[in-house]
């Protein structure tokens, strides 16, 4: 008699077996399966008393209050979020330097010098990497901040964070908006750094004007357990570096100056 | 009515509360996503403690996996399943999790002389390490320990599927989606989760059983 392999008798017993009919009926006729699979069934029965613990009756509305405050007030449609005063402030900043480039590159162009001439995307793609760079820093200065922030008087009981919280405010409209163009623009990993450090914004923003000692340090383990401060150095790093790659090198561009200048 | 017929209708009724809570969640309520996580909380929690095996991070799962859900809603296509979806969310984030865990833990450790020679990385000499006397594995907590021991020892997607399997319920394209894999890989994950449970507590178990046996025939 041909005996079911283990797997089948997993099968079985997780409810998974496509041939079940067959498979029970050789267990009504063949001791030794039977055997096997009260063995099987002896292990998953002994996992069934692991216990799980009751978070109580009220966890439900435990989460709510927890997560709550880390949910946008109104969820709008997209032409609302877009309207938004914050937003037009930051968007009207990208269009002045896109302009500003745009008519650079065309003043450039008249004076008769051919050569490095950007492309279009080149130069949205090289404000993109400016702004972010530039708002990476201001957020890196802004946790670091936060990071070593005190009482002013050692007396106190409670530190301020009220500035650092107002500007974690303003920052995360920002990485909102950057965070939606670099998906835009199909570059994952700025995404990904910019939805963690989304959070860690959200945090800070949503967290107590005044924190005891202990709070704080539970806001900095938070930094720190995200690694989010050594994630936005080395992303701020790579942005300098293809900020660097869109344009000429400064002694490059000398040189290119000195050769036209001796012809 | 009978009982099967009822508990159909509550799901029934449960899919669609949810789906009005969506709605008005989607409409701009904020406060409607509320009926959704006080529902779903407990069943997201059960399922975050049994993939992580402790209670903080299945705290923080569940609030990640709610936080995710809300973010997301707008994508939700089929809007009867809110549970299922929101269950995917958490095991998902519950496999990130446990990866982090394990990275973190990893950099804590320094490797001993046993870590080179590959001893102590295998689970099973660990449990032999451990194993207690026949008398002591007649505590239930010492089997307790053996066999949080083995799912630890479990990779983070036999764990995945074995809890979404044998504990939840889960059907197999359930699992082959939150594994990204297809069904016929997620069977064999449940079976590879089964087969190192059983080769890790059946002696245990075996002892437990016979003994019980033992005393029942005297």
């Amino acid at each position: 008699m041909k005996h079911m392999t283990e797997e089948e008798l997993i099968a079985y017993r997780e409810g998974e077996a496509s041939q079940r009919t067959t498979i029970a009926e050789h267990l009504a006729v063949c001791q030794e399966c039977r055997v096997e699979l009260e063995r099987i069934d002896a292990v998953l029965a002994a996992l069934d008393t692991l216990p799980v613990p009751d978070p109580g009756a009220d966890y439900g509305r435990r989460v709510w209050q927890q997560i709550a405050p880390r949910l946008p007030e109104k969820r709008e449609r997209w032409w609302q979020v877009l309207f938004q005063p914050r937003r037009l402030a930051v968007m009207g900043a990208v269009v002045v330097l896109i302009v500003a480039a745009f008519l650079a590159g065309r003043i450039t162009k008249r004076g008769g010098i051919e050569d490095n001439i950007a492309t279009k995307e080149q130069v949205r793609e090289r404000v993109l990497i400016v702004a972010v760079g530039e708002h990476l820093g201001h957020s890196e200065r802004m946790l670091v901040e936060l990071s070593n922030a005190e009482p002013n008087d050692p007396a106190q009981k409670q530190v301020n964070i009220s500035a650092e919280q107002r500007r974690a405010e303003d920052l995360l409209q920002e990485n909102r908006l950057y965070r939606q163009t670099a998906l835009q623009e199909g570059d994952a990993g700025l995404a990904n750094v910019l939805d963690e450090l989304e959070r860690v914004l959200l945090d800070v923003a949503h967290s107590p004007e005044e924190v005891t000692p202990k709070q704080l340090e539970a806001i900095r383990q938070k930094i720190e357990a995200r690694g989010i401060l050594f994630k936005v150095r080395v992303v701020g790093k790579e942005l300098q570096q293809r900020q660097e790659a869109t344009q000429p090198a400064p002694d490059q561009k000398d040189s290119a100056k000195k050769e036209r200048n001796k012809v | 009515m009978n009982r099967m017929q009822q508990s159909v209708e509550s799901a029934q009724a449960i899919a669609a509360s949810d789906a009005l809570a969506i709605e008005r969640t989607l409409a701009g309520e904020r406060d409607a996503f509320r009926v959704l996580v006080e529902r779903h909380s407990h069943n997201v929690f059960r399922l975050a403690y049994r993939m992580t095996g402790n209670q903080h991070d299945a705290e923080e799962v569940v609030q990640e996996a709610f936080l995710r859900a809300y973010q997301k809603l707008g994508q939700f296509a089929s809007r009867a399943n809110f549970g299922t979806w929101v269950y995917r969310i958490a095991a998902n984030y519950a496999i990130d999790r446990m990866r982090q865990r394990q990275k973190e833990e990893a950099r804590r450790q320094t490797p001993s002389v046993e870590d080179q020679d590959g001893m102590e990385n295998d689970p099973m000499n660990r449990v032999a390490d451990e194993a207690p006397t026949p008398e002591r594995l007649t505590q239930s907590i010492e089997l307790r320990k053996l066999m949080e021991q083995a799912l630890a020892a479990l990779s983070h997607a036999e764990r995945t599927a074995f809890v979404m399997r044998h504990w939840e319920g889960c059907g197999i394209e359930e699992i082959a989606v939150v594994l990204k894999s297809n069904s016929g890989a997620a069977k064999n994950t449940v079976f590879r989760a089964v087969q190192k449970l059983r080769l890790a507590l059946q002696p245990f178990v075996g002892i437990r059983v016979q003994t019980r046996a033992m005393g029942t025939e005297s």
